[in-house]
């Protein structure tokens, strides 16, 4: 078994990993944005395998397969026999994303998540909803720095963004939604 | 005991609901009053397609007759659907699309919650990716109920008109047939009688906050969860599924 003491490290696929870009925020990496879950080393047939454990972010997510590609070609290009594996449980969240993943998303102009998506909110409630009575959090102009911002439309570019407005600086940004 | 059979056809009604409504709410796209709410409707029923393609992919797999996602929802016929009748209603003015989603979700985001404690592992994997996304659905349905109730007088009256029109087919969402109970009483799926007192709070709240009154009729259509479907589901699936009915297995 030459090749076993060839292969690269765990910590070198990791690195590699690093570099592809998501395909719809190519500014963090699939590992920024905690898509890889797990990768590790397999002994099969026909010799090993790296075993790369990836979870979509939104089930309908367009760039889910791209992604895979882009793994898949990434490692090939350093010799790495790669298979990918799919995994839904536990369902991804904004929580993955990493402390240098938030500050990539800042500089170019997207407001990242709160550190801790709200999970334990009731499913309904529309007491953000009511004409008059408290807004939700504050979110932070990426641009600006400023707290008063509004929302334009829950939905933008990407499923995972809202489309928000500046009301200090008028510059209107992308807010990636806690999820 | 409930057989394979039973949990199948949960599965097919849950994947379903999904396809039927991402396909409809497709057909916004380009079209919508606003650029804002065009991209928000698109943006639904992506999530919507995404968690079809979960659900369907399961059933295949139940199935066990290597029927694969796309083989359910492009080769069955409109009798072997199991959607709501609420999905594959129309979207006639924008107020008639709100009222339908906003039924809908209020009533996916419950059965999903309970989903998510499901005996059976795979559905509530499916539950849990799905809620989280859903739980938007609900706010922005919700918000647009509120912002068309209490807006002009034009946009009142055409949004209780809404409600008042598509009221008839909600009440198939709480009404459990042998299936439903079977799966019920074994912990697989929930009671779907108990998920009408929260909805029906929900939309209490919602509508008071939207100037809006409840409807109140107690008669009610049914038989889309047993593939008895009104005459625009036909119609949905020609467009649908034309492309793999005219070349089988194509791929691009």
């Amino acid at each position: 078994m030459a090749t076993t003491t060839e292969r690269p490290t765990v910590e070198q696929i990791w690195a590699w990993l690093d570099d592809v870009p998501d395909p719809e925020i190519p500014m963090v990496s699939v590992v920024d944005l905690g898509i890889v879950r797990e990768v590790e080393w397999r002994e099969g047939e026909g010799g090993a395998h790296c075993l790369v454990t990836i979870t979509p972010t939104y089930s309908g997510c367009p760039a889910t397969e791209v992604i895979a590609q882009s793994i898949e070609e990434a490692l090939r290009v350093h010799g790495v026999a790669v298979r990918l594996q799919n995994r839904i449980s536990p369902a991804w969240t904004t929580d993955w994303i990493s402390d240098a993943g938030r500050t990539k998303l800042r500089a170019s102009g997207i407001a990242p998540p709160p550190a801790r998506a709200a999970g334990d909110v009731a499913v309904i409630d529309i007491s953000g909803l009511k004409r008059k009575g408290a807004r939700g959090p504050a979110v932070v102009c990426p641009h600006c720095g400023s707290e008063n911002t509004s929302v334009t439309s829950q939905f933008g570019s990407t499923a995972c963004k809202a489309l928000y407005r500046c009301n200090d600086c008028l510059d209107p940004f992308d807010y990636f939604k806690p999820h | 005991m409930a057989k394979n059979e039973d949990k199948l056809e949960y599965v097919l009604r849950l994947g379903d609901n999904a396809l039927i409504l991402s396909q409809r709410l497709s057909e916004w796209c380009g079209k919508g009053p606003a650029f804002e709410e065009d991209m928000a409707l698109t943006n639904t029923a992506l999530d919507l397609i995404g968690q079809a393609r979960m659900w369907l992919s399961y059933a295949g797999e139940l199935e066990g007759r290597g029927r694969d996602e796309d083989r359910l929802a492009f080769t069955r016929d409109a009798h072997e659907f199991r959607n709501l009748l609420l999905v594959e209603q129309p979207n006639g003015d924008y107020a008639a699309t709100i009222a339908r989603q906003f039924y809908f979700d209020t009533w996916h985001a419950l059965a999903l919650q309970g989903l998510m404690k499901s005996g059976d592992s795979r559905i509530a994997e499916i539950a849990e990716k799905s809620l989280k996304e859903v739980r938007y659905h609900v706010r922005r349905s919700a918000d647009l109920v509120i912002r068309l109730g209490d807006g002009t007088e034009e946009s009142h009256g055409r949004m209780q008109n809404a409600l008042d029109d598509l009221w008839v087919y909600t009440g198939e969402m709480f009404l459990p047939d042998g299936r439903d109970a079977l799966l019920a009483s074994e912990g697989v799926v929930p009671d779907a009688e108990t998920l009408r007192e929260p909805w029906l709070k929900h939309l209490t709240e919602a509508l008071a906050e939207a100037t809006l009154k409840v409807p109140t009729g107690t008669w009610m259509h049914k038989g889309g969860k047993q593939g008895r479907h009104t005459e625009h589901l036909g119609y949905i699936l020609a467009e649908m599924q034309f492309l793999q009915r005219a070349y089988p297995n194509a791929h691009w």
